[in-house]
């Protein structure tokens, strides 16, 4: 495998939760980042899925910096971007960017596709030339399965898949190495997501692309992906060549995940066993002790789940790029262990005291108030 | 067995001056048996939401020209006065919608909303209702029904919420439940919990339901009868290992196939269908489907399919899929 062309390093994100009228006082932080370590290679697709307040998002955007990291190393090709200020880390963005999941608000509605993809290029010395300019924009509407009369005409003029396309060739226009695609397809109807999904997938062939997918569909990120990190409440539980994941799932919330996620085979669903998970997800604000996850996990043990937060770690007799954040993950994998029923919590203590914050909320932008 | 509901050629355009009318449900026809559970599936646009919004009469008075008919146990709906509707609604025949907090009253606490439904349509007193509403809050697996009875609907989750509108619309044991995307707005352990809640509670109270969705996996573990919708009309409906099985309709053989799958090898591309919904054709004299149809033929692009069915099995199509073909 080639070098890493990002490596992630114990990240943190820690939103502070501020309240007060005349005075903001930090009451407490969101911990929407709380530790991941991860890296991607050349030309390889990584996809990190999990739910909402998992955290995944708040990730993509700390790699490209759009959201400060508060602790924690973000390495681009070797380099530590965090210090980089102004000037620098300007010219460094163009070698990675982002496509958003929105394509209707990620559009600047006043700019003509072709402005859209000029600025890009104009403010990063890529302007040849009126001639070769007008030729690579061509290209690139063509690279995305756009007419070239596409370039004269208002993001309002297109459709929910045109724009997200729109999207993907402005995120080109840089040439970039990296593309961190946040929920690309989850706006589209489902006809749409497949064209942009095999867009993505023969750009990726072609230009020898790099891509960091955030989704919550898990089927659409092991379709895209060559590996598959799984979050949960601001941690990474299990990574995983993709295949691999689906046929071994080690942490009982992916295995979790994966049995919740509806099949379009009436037989496959009769018979399949559905793990349910109990409750809702735990406040951001105030996760739980140790593991994380322990609140809601089936396989929940006595011992250690509610004190040590598991480390990532490579179960033995499985596949070596195969990672866990488990500590019973052996005996879960064997059988050994069987699942139980867990009671849902009730109304825990909430931190923030009477401040009208949701006690089970369902994300980190609930819990913001936002 | 006489159906419970029974929707015939509903036809429901929306209407503004100097404006061609549109179209958004074009001669929908289905029934509902007691207890049955019965899926309407199809992309954003297709008519689902608006047609279940005709059977309970919750379209705008002004600005809609609404036909056909919907019949409940034998009353047509479209005829009745306003009055007998409201009698009818929440307590027959009761809906569940896709956001909840928009659904629910903000200002309200999520007791009184309850235990609204059950003082006006069930006649309890102020007590009895509030102890009911405990139960029912209980019944739908919210923690702490009691305190919850007193919570505003912002204090609690997305998925509490959905189950909070569930105990509404079950709080007088309806004999009929319309679920609009129930479970879209939620995550997928979430909607797995929901929709596990959906399916006991309708299988205890013998209640039948309507299961309108774009997510096909969703309507092959609960729906026995599929109903797939294009552009307002039906065209193709068979009971799902039918449907699934063997789906006849170039689009719904076309929408199965685009899907990325679990169970299926990743990597390879994904079928895509071409084209999107601007390429439709009006229903009048062609297949709305024809230009994106793989398998079109020049009749479908000058006459309409009309519906044939055959072998429990309803089609609309010139040149569907062949049976021996998966």
């Amino acid at each position: 495998m080639s070098e890493p062309l990002l490596e992630v390093k114990d990240l943190a994100v820690h939103f502070p939760i501020k309240r007060g009228l005349v005075l903001d006082r930090t009451v407490g932080y969101v911990y929407a980042v709380d530790g991941v370590s991860l890296s991607v290679c050349r030309g390889e697709t990584y996809g990190l899925v999990g739910e909402s307040g998992c955290g995944k998002s708040t990730l993509g955007r700390a790699v490209l910096r759009l959201v400060e990291p508060t602790s924690g190393q973000v390495l681009f090709d070797g380099a530590d971007i965090a210090p980089l200020r102004g000037e620098e880390l300007r010219r460094m963005r163009r070698r990675f960017q982002m496509v958003f999941q929105d394509p209707m608000s990620s559009l600047d509605p006043r700019q003509s596709v072709e402005s859209m993809l000029m600025e890009g290029m104009r403010a990063h010395g890529l302007s040849r030339g009126p001639e070769a300019d007008a030729a690579r924009m061509r290209e690139l509407v063509d690279a995305v399965g756009l007419p070239t009369g596409a370039l004269r005409r208002y993001p309002h003029e297109f459709s929910g898949g045109q724009r997200q396309r729109i999207g993907i060739a402005r995120a080109l226009c840089v040439e970039p190495d990296l593309i961190v695609a946040d929920e690309p397809v989850s706006a589209l109807d489902v006809s749409v997501q497949a064209q942009v999904l095999n867009l993505l997938a023969r750009l990726q062939r072609e230009l020898g692309l790099t891509y960091l997918v955030i989704a919550h569909d898990l089927a659409v990120v092991r379709h895209v992906s060559d590996r598959i990190g799984v979050m949960y409440l601001g941690g990474l539980v299990e990574e995983a060549p993709s295949q691999e994941l689906y046929d071994d799932p080690q942490h009982p919330y992916t295995r979790a995940l994966l049995s919740a996620i509806p099949v379009p085979d009436p037989e496959l669903e009769d018979r399949r066993e559905r793990i349910l998970l109990t409750g809702d997800l735990p406040s951001p604000a105030t996760p739980p002790s140790g593991c994380r996850f322990h609140t809601r996990c089936p396989w929940r043990q006595p011992r250690r789940c509610a004190d040590e937060r598991p480390e990532l770690r490579v179960v033995e007799g499985a596949d070596p790029g195969h990672r866990v954040a488990c500590h019973w993950a052996e005996r879960i994998r064997s059988g050994e262990l069987a699942p139980h029923r867990v009671e849902p919590e009730i109304g825990t203590d909430d931190v923030l005291g009477r401040v009208g914050t949701p006690e089970a909320p369902g994300s980190v932008t609930e819990v913001l108030g936002r | 067995m006489s159906a419970l509901l029974e929707v015939r050629d509903l036809r429901v355009a929306f209407t503004r001056r100097g404006e061609p009318d549109t179209v958004a449900v074009d001669g929908v026809s289905f029934e509902v048996d007691p207890g049955q559970v019965v899926g309407l599936v199809g992309e954003s646009g297709c008519g689902k939401s608006v047609t279940s919004l005709a059977i309970m009469r919750l379209l705008p008075a002004r600005g809609v020209r609404l036909t056909g008919s919907v019949t409940f146990d034998g009353t047509d709906l479209l005829t009745l006065p306003e009055a007998r509707m409201r009698e009818l609604r929440g307590r027959e025949m009761s809906m569940v919608f896709q956001d909840p907090l928009s659904s629910l009253n903000p200002v309200v606490p999520v007791g009184l909303q309850v235990t609204e439904v059950l003082r006006r349509h069930r006649g309890m007193g102020k007590e009895p209702a509030r102890r009911e509403a405990a139960d029912l809050l209980d019944r739908v697996g919210i923690p702490d029904p009691r305190r919850r009875l007193d919570s505003y609907p912002h204090q609690l989750s997305g998925g509490m919420r959905q189950r909070a509108l569930i105990a509404i619309a079950l709080a007088c044991r309806p004999r009929l439940l319309i679920a609009d995307e129930p479970t879209t707005a939620l995550d997928v352990t979430i909607q797995a919990q929901i929709l596990d809640l959906l399916g006991q509670l309708v299988r205890e109270t013998g209640t039948a339901l309507v299961m309108i969705t774009h997510d096909l996996g969703v309507v092959a573990g609960m729906c026995e009868t599929v109903n797939v919708l294009y552009a307002g009309r039906i065209v193709e409906r068979a009971r799902r290992h039918r449907l699934f099985g063997t789906p006849r309709h170039p689009y719904t053989h076309g929408l199965l196939r685009s899907i990325p799958r679990l169970d299926a090898p990743a990597g390879e591309d994904l079928a895509a269908i071409g084209g999107s919904v601007n390429d439709n054709l009006p229903w009048t004299h062609a297949c709305a489907f024809a230009p994106r149809c793989p398998r079109s033929l020049e009749r479908c692009v000058e006459v309409t399919p009309d519906p044939e069915t055959a072998g429990g099995r309803l089609l609309r199509c010139h040149n569907p899929v062949p049976a021996s073909v998966e």
